[in-house]
């Protein structure tokens, strides 16, 4: 019999219950039970960081915690950044300075910058690059992606 | 969804937890996951139970102690690097937090979880032993203390039986002013640790009075530099004191795998050595 567990929690701003088997990681989870395909998953093992999403507001990987231990938490993934037609700083800041390329690390890298650069509002290239440095990319070679986190902080720090 | 099917319990006491523990067989203990999910995901570990520590009351705090700090097992690294009496007392701690993980793996990682898997190149536990921290180990027999030298018993070994659990870890801060330094090679940015020696002197005009050296990395466990701290004692806090400081720490056999030779990492363990007393050194003297 597969071990199940009732949960409830918030994902974008819904809220969601149902049952899960207790095994499911929080990216299985995600990308399966609410559908949420925006939540990539490269290695599975913590290395790549494409799987990056908020809990409670803290970056983590999703592929590092169980759905049941999400229990009661709020989730924001990839798809709950932007408001409405308005994307977030990050997000614009990757279209304007050619951040992306095959796009398949890029949730990662987005969600890790809005949760760097919330706590820290100046950050020189160094910062940005070590923020990035559990995620990877093998289209860039990083330069857009730093430009883009370096351009983000700028207009998150200004309020626009 | 890829780990293999295991029975997952939620304890939401120690006593609960200890219950458990004596009670289930073939247990992995979840803490802040970062090396255990990895392992359950591609089943290279495949419980039949798995327990989570992150429902159980208690372990999730620091308090100040008469002599320093006691900090819960389920304390997250993340946490721990902005815990302002661990900055102000203890900040070699937040620098070797730097080099643990990324941040995205510090806001769940723990202390006790880094403490009880004890990969060889963790930094946390080359911490503990430079402050000759003290662990709490719950089990159905009650609790006892672990001297940290006790901790290690062989590689990824901690002093830990079966049915017990890490709960918590004490430190006595250091009470004379002192510098410090934590200092790490490593391939890339968050990978392990090929060595990494952290450095506690305290410096009273220019002589070295107390020393603490610990190394990771270089060893199938973490370890006190007892032979380095000896030779610093008493001599002046000067280049050639950590130069030869360095040549012993390059004596030690260094261990080999498949990417490193042991050679390089005793070559490592001296160069390392060198620059954490160097720079402990500089801010014992400056004063901060």
């Amino acid at each position: 019999m597969a071990d199940t567990r009732q949960i409830s929690l918030t994902v974008n701003g819904e809220s969601y219950e149902g049952e899960v088997e207790t095994r499911m990681h929080l990216a299985d989870f995600l990308r399966q039970s609410t559908r949420l395909t925006g939540t990539h998953l490269g290695c599975e093992h913590g290395v790549c960081g494409a799987c990056t999403v908020l809990v409670d507001g803290e970056a983590v990987r999703s592929c590092l915690m169980l759905a049941v231990q999400a229990n009661n938490t709020s989730v924001t993934t990839i798809e709950g950044l932007a408001e409405g037609d308005e994307l977030h700083p990050v997000q614009r800041a990757f279209q304007d300075q050619h951040g992306l390329q095959c796009g398949f690390c890029t949730p990662g890298m987005v969600i890790s910058l809005a949760a760097y650069i919330d706590e820290n509002p100046t950050p020189d290239e160094t910062d940005i690059r070590e923020a990035i440095s559990g995620n990877i990319c093998r289209c860039t070679g990083y330069q857009g992606i730093v430009a883009a986190g370096m351009q983000a902080a700028v207009e998150i720090r200004s309020g626009s | 969804m890829k780990p293999a099917p295991f029975t997952y319990h939620d304890p939401s006491t120690v006593d609960d937890l200890v219950g458990l523990m004596g009670s289930l067989e073939d247990v992995k203990l979840l803490a802040g996951g970062q090396s255990l999910m990895p392992m359950l995901n591609l089943r290279l570990a495949q419980p039949d139970h798995l327990v989570d520590l992150n429902t159980v009351a208690g372990l999730s705090a620091t308090s100040p102690t008469a002599e320093g700090i006691h900090i819960g097992a389920m304390v997250r690294q993340a946490d721990l690097m902005k815990n302002v009496d661990i900055q102000t007392n203890m900040p070699i701690m937040a620098e070797a937090l730097h080099w643990v993980g990324h941040f995205q793996t510090r806001t769940r990682g723990t202390i006790g979880g880094s403490m009880s898997h004890l990969d060889p190149a963790a930094e946390l536990p080359a911490v503990a032993l430079l402050y000759d921290a003290e662990l709490t180990v719950n089990g159905p027999e009650g609790s006892r203390a672990v001297p940290m030298r006790e901790w290690p018993i062989a590689y990824m070994m901690p002093n830990l039986a079966e049915e017990e659990v890490l709960t918590g870890i004490d430190f006595r801060y250091w009470n004379e002013p002192h510098g410090y330094a934590f200092e790490e090679f490593a391939r890339r940015y968050g990978d392990f640790a090929i060595v990494a020696v952290g450095a506690l002197l305290a410096v009273d005009d220019g002589v070295i009075r107390r020393a603490a050296v610990s190394i990771a990395g270089n060893q199938p466990t973490p370890q006190r530099l007892d032979d380095v701290e000896a030779a610093l004692v008493g001599q002046p806090a000067s280049a050639d004191t950590f130069r030869n400081a360095a040549e012993l720490a390059s004596q030690i056999d260094g261990m080999s795998d498949a990417y490193t030779d042991g050679r390089y990492r005793q070559r490592l363990a001296g160069v390392m050595t060198k620059r954490a007393l160097t720079r402990a050194a500089a801010r014992a003297e400056g004063g901060s």
